[in-house]
């Protein structure tokens, strides 16, 4: 089974919803991550043929389904919001696509329905209206219907976005398991970067429209290309400071620390290579909150002088709000609870191994000297203000 | 558009921001919906615009009987345009459209703001409320006939004998354009609350606790809260309401048959009295046009203005 | 400001058959920043619309300080209330829409003004003040609610009902600092609704957990997090929740299954227990470690910053034998017990407890890899009837088999 697009645009209202999309989906579970507006729920729909795009072309397993109606096309959408027929009960609910394609027995249609009830732990709620089941339930119940047929594509759109905390965590084990080995190409999208990390899948990042990029969560996590990409898979959100890179060394906030190599290995352009002698240029330097210590650097740990903003206690971590040089704001995490006072200083270090360097408008990752420079991971230019 | 397909790279340096719209290289659409338009392109064919052109025929035609006719161009339109008594016809209901609207709107606004939002006395609110709309016109005005008769009829009756006040639709003529028109308000303001009040029940609850927390007035949760989503439907309201009473014809009819005088001659009564009554084809036509071209000028107006207020 | 005190306050929608909010007395102090942390339907916002007046309850009494406000309406309260959407005056600016409680108080104008701009100027919104209000972004919108409730003298409290819901997730960081710190800023007595942990733990001074229409346990968040009360609390708290595994006391000592974890602490009879163990607090090892229960990792999520080795435990001393086919198995597999507490023979080797260990990025372990899982001292709990019944505490030395 595989799903590709080609050149895929939407532009609505005067505004580029989708920007010249080029994917190839293979079968089981593809992550489509972003925050909101990215294009995720656009882009769904118009795989699933809701929207006609612009230009481009869908095809799914070799055929041309670009203008081919949605009746027709062999998919399932499972919604954000849960999304029943309200009048019928659980049982008739998921039997619903199963009456519709007329392509099985009653007794197909009833032992088709008990195993995917099964498989969705709503096995003993085949009774019940959708009202009378909790969002969990209920939400069940959708990715159930949406399981009942076999199609070539499934589709899920920030399906535990609705969900009580909780739910979401529990639910996302169960799906997790449920797609892996699936024989549909699945594409699962969400704005949540632990949901997009849990399921350790093929990973689309989308912003403004675009693809941002592809591959590895676990290696886009490791080595983000861009700083969309850093940023749409940080959780809690990225540590921004602003820097130059002047004669093989990274000055940022009166300290500086030697330019690791380039990442990945510059080509032609010197200026492209930190690490080269050059005029100086001006970077992004980002680092996750966790990567942040307070008191105790190692030799070669870059020291920020701080004033305390506010301590947030959580029992597993502390999330210390730091204001650098009066004007830049740092969230520290650290492990276990820990007492601050609101307005006294303090001292931030950073392991420069943690920082990630990209150039001034965040397109490229410059470097990241935690990580070997070797690796062929092709990046995106990115216009982050565009 | 490239050939090639990529998995990585958007191939950034296109910036594609610029480009115009690529319909072009649209696929072809499912053109079968057209088979779908057919039926009613074929029924408004028959039912509107046939007839329509007959009409156009007979405005610029005499026409003393079938066989004997002769074109005389815009002849009728100018004297329909010049006759005083269209012209009087035309401001009486221009007057009358005006009064309805100015009354139905706001009450029908009030009514549904006052309707309950849950509970058991949202049906008994609902089923009285609409009652007057479940009745046919011809009855409606058959009921006010007597209803408002000064000797036998329950309403002219009280305000005669108890009220006091000397009341009596046939003979004089304010009693009979009153008549008419508190027959509209009772008949048609239910439609303009009905509206209001669906679109009153979609506005969420938050909005009006939060109203109740900010310490608004009734008045200032209705301006700031209510008002602002009844826009939708009030443009619709007005202009139903506005064709509706431009066009009324049943009601006069029936209870005063445009008298007493001309005092309830509305256009539509005197259009049916030069093409029925008289059997005056070529003005009949003439007039029909004019009516129904000013009805459709009134109402685009009405429809731009409302929805361009709320940009 | 006052304290706000609740006196046997409880409220049923159906005439009294079942309690929406079970009869209850609770006292919000003056100042704190509150999180009503619950699942959806527990009652917690039913308790809020109580204590804005917008909701009568069916019995109870309700202060602030020492003035009964228990029929009092809403607008009488001086409460400020933020819904899980932005409820906004889509027609007025941002300023109107700041200035409109003001107005409606009939408050001087020159008075209008400058509470309009010294909220303004709190909230960061000053260069919007000219903007109509429905052009905001959905988490400037909800500055500008929360805001309206702010301009007001004399707010006796600060409601929010899941404010951030509509917020993306990066931008919930922020604007959950920026509440705390005008929290900080104002003094006021918040009171935040949430079904999400993070944002309660990291939000207020102290969380409520709900549970059923009944506060389960109230307390720092450090406090839940450390000692949860009940095991809905160490499952709610935390992410993700406490692992919660069948034990059994015997001569003092703690066993899961044949294994025993450490001495029982509080006076507690033989015989079942559950026992509680944060991810956090539960380490695992390769080599076999007394005390420690034998396990064999199913699965290791790489979330990133840490990672989370799912282990199956089964209370023997040798870890369970590897799978030879099919998948492992996942957390699903739970009914089935070992070891003396049911009685079940030991045989039954494939039989388990799924257990999360939260461990550092980069954990070295891999599914089927066989390890041992230790408890943290004293940060594992005892539980009957899901209620803490007693601690655990290192063996020292003694009792090890």
């Amino acid at each position: 089974m595989a799903l590709i697009l080609d050149g895929v645009r939407l532009r609505r209202r005067g505004e580029i919803w989708l920007d010249d999309i080029s994917l190839e989906l293979s079968s089981g579970m593809t992550m489509l991550v972003g925050p909101m507006s990215a294009g995720k729920t656009t882009l769904m729909r118009v795989v699933a043929g809701l929207l006609p795009p612009d230009a481009g072309r869908i095809t799914v397993n070799g055929t041309d389904v670009t203008s081919v109606s949605v009746r027709k096309r062999s998919v399932a959408f499972v919604y954000q919001q849960f999304i029943n027929y309200p009048s019928l009960s659980v049982y008739e609910n998921i039997a619903s696509p199963l009456r519709l394609a007329r392509d099985l027995p009653r007794a197909g249609i009833d032992r088709r329905v008990r195993e995917v009830a099964e498989l969705m732990g709503i096995g003993d709620l085949l009774g019940r209206r959708p009202a009378e089941l909790s969002g969990g339930q209920q939400q069940r119940t959708a990715i159930a219907r949406a399981l009942a047929r076999p199609v070539d594509v499934l589709l899920l759109d920030e399906p535990l976005a609705n969900l009580d905390f909780k739910l979401r965590e529990q639910l996302r084990a169960d799906l997790r398991s449920m797609f892996q080995g699936s024989s549909s190409v699945v594409l699962y999208s969400t704005a949540d970067p632990a949901e997009a990390l849990t399921f350790a899948a093929p990973t689309v990042v989308l912003g403004e429209g675009r693809v941002r990029h592809v591959g590895e969560v676990a290696e886009m996590y490791a080595r983000p290309p861009t700083l969309a990409v850093a940023a749409a898979l940080s959780d809690p959100p990225l540590n921004l400071l602003p820097g130059v890179v002047r004669a093989g060394r990274v000055e940022c906030l009166g300290t500086s620390f030697p330019a690791p190599p380039a990442h990945p290995p510059a080509h032609s352009p010197a200026q492209d290579d930190p690490a080269q002698d050059g005029p100086a240029q001006d970077v992004v330097l980002a680092v996750r909150p966790h990567h942040v210590t307070i008191g105790g650097g190692g030799p070669g740990t870059l020291a920020f002088p701080a004033e305390i903003r506010l301590a947030e206690v959580t029992g597993s971590a502390t999330f210390l709000h730091l204001l650098l040089a009066g004007r830049l704001h740092l969230v520290a995490q650290l492990p276990g609870t820990q007492l601050f006072v609101p307005g006294e200083s303090t001292t931030a270090f950073v392991d420069p191994a943690h920082l990630f360097v990209f150039d001034e408008n965040g397109g490229r990752l410059l470097a990241a000297s935690a990580v070997s420079a070797v690796s062929t991971a092709s990046t995106a230019e990115v216009d982050l203000h565009g | 558009m490239t050939d090639q397909i990529t998995d990585a790279t958007d191939g950034g340096a296109a910036a594609p921001r610029d480009e115009p719209d690529r319909r072009a290289d649209a696929k072809p659409r499912n053109n079968r919906a057209w088979l779908l338009v057919l039926p009613v392109v074929v029924s408004v064919t028959f039912t509107a615009l046939i007839p329509l052109m007959t009409v156009v025929n007979y405005s610029v035609q005499d026409i003393f009987s079938p066989n004997d006719r002769i074109f005389v161009g815009l002849e009728w339109f100018r004297a329909v345009t010049r006759d005083p008594e269209i012209r009087a016809a035309f401001l009486r209901t221009l007057l009358f459209s005006a009064q309805v609207l100015l009354i139905e709107i706001p009450l029908g606004v009030a009514i549904a703001v006052a309707m309950p939002r849950r509970g058991f006395w949202v049906s008994v609110a609902l089923v009285v409320v609409a009652l007057p709309l479940l009745i046919p016109w011809n009855v409606v005005g058959t009921i006010w006939q007597i209803f408002a008769r000064a000797d036998i009829g329950l309403g002219g009756w009280t305000i005669n004998h108890v009220l006091g006040i000397d009341f009596n639709y046939t003979l004089d003529s304010t009693d009979a354009w009153l008549t008419v028109l508190i027959m509209d308000v009772w008949h048609w303001t239910p439609l303009v609350a009905l509206l209001a009040y669906a679109a009153l029940r979609s506005i969420p609850d938050p909005y009006f606790q939060a109203a109740q927390i900010d310490g608004a007035s009734a008045w200032a949760t209705f301006r700031r809260i209510q008002l602002p989503r009844l826009r939708g439907v009030l443009t619709i309201a007005i202009l139903l309401r506005f064709m509706d009473s431009f066009m009324i014809y049943t009601e006069p009819f029936v209870v005063t048959g445009g008298g007493p005088g001309n005092a309830t001659s509305f256009l539509s009564v005197l259009l049916s009295k030069i093409a029925v009554g008289q059997f005056d084809l070529g003005p009949a036509g003439a007039f029909s046009l004019l009516y129904f071209l000013i009805v459709q000028i009134v109402s685009y107006v009405f429809f731009t203005v409302l929805t361009r207020t709320g940009r | 400001m006052a304290d706000i005190r609740l006196e046997g306050v409880g409220h049923s929608y159906d005439g009294g058959r079942t309690w929406a909010l079970k009869p209850m007395t609770w006292t919000w102090r003056s100042g704190r920043a509150y999180a009503l942390l619950g699942p959806s339907g527990c009652g917690k916002t039913t308790l809020l619309n109580i204590i804005s007046g917008l909701l009568t309850p069916t019995t109870g009494r309700i202060w602030f300080d020492d003035r009964e406000v228990t029929t009092v309406p809403t607008a009488g309260r001086d409460i400020a209330q933020v819904f899980q959407f932005p409820v906004l005056y889509e027609e007025m600016s941002v300023y109107d829409n700041l200035a409109f409680p003001l107005r409606n108080r009939k408050y001087p104008k020159a008075e209008v003004d400058r509470r309009v701009r010294r909220v303004s100027g709190m909230l960061g919104l000053d260069d919007h003040l000219r903007r109509r209000s429905r052009r905001l972004d959905p988490g400037r919108q909800q500055i500008v609610s929360l805001g309206r409730g702010l301009v007001r003298s004399g707010v006796a409290a600060v409601l929010l009902d899941e404010p951030l819901t509509v917020v993306d997730p990066a931008m919930k960081w922020t604007l959950r600092s920026t509440l705390k710190e005008i929290h900080r800023d104002t003094g006021h007595t918040f009171i935040y609704v949430t079904h999400d942990q993070t944002e309660a733990l990291t939000f207020a001074d102290e969380v409520v957990v709900v549970k059923d229409g009944e506060i389960v346990q109230a307390g720092e968040p450090t406090e839940l997090f450390l000692s949860p009360a009940h095991e809905f609390v160490g499952h709610f708290i935390g992410s993700p929740g406490m692992n919660v595994l069948p034990a059994e006391i015997l001569d003092g000592l703690v066993r899961v299954g044949r294994a025993a974890v450490g001495r029982a602490v509080g006076d507690l009879p033989a015989g079942p227990v559950r026992i509680g163990i944060r991810p956090e607090f539960a380490v695992l090892d390769s080599a076999g470690s007394t005390p420690g229960v034998a396990g064999r990792v199913t699965g290791v999520d790489r979330m990133g910053s840490y990672d989370l080795v799912h282990v199956l435990v089964n209370g023997h001393d040798e870890p369970p034998p590897a799978e030879r086919d099919g998948p492992p198995p996942t957390e699903r597999t739970t009914g089935r017990t070992t070891g003396r507490t049911t009685g079940r023979s030991d045989q039954d080797g494939n039989a388990g407890h799924p257990l999360v260990v939260k461990t550092e990025a980069g954990s070295r372990f891999e599914p089927g890899d066989a390890g041992f899982v230790r408890f943290a001292a004293d940060r594992a709990f005892l539980f009957r009837d899901a209620v803490r019944c007693g601690t655990v505490a290192p063996l020292n030395g003694r009792g090890e088999e």
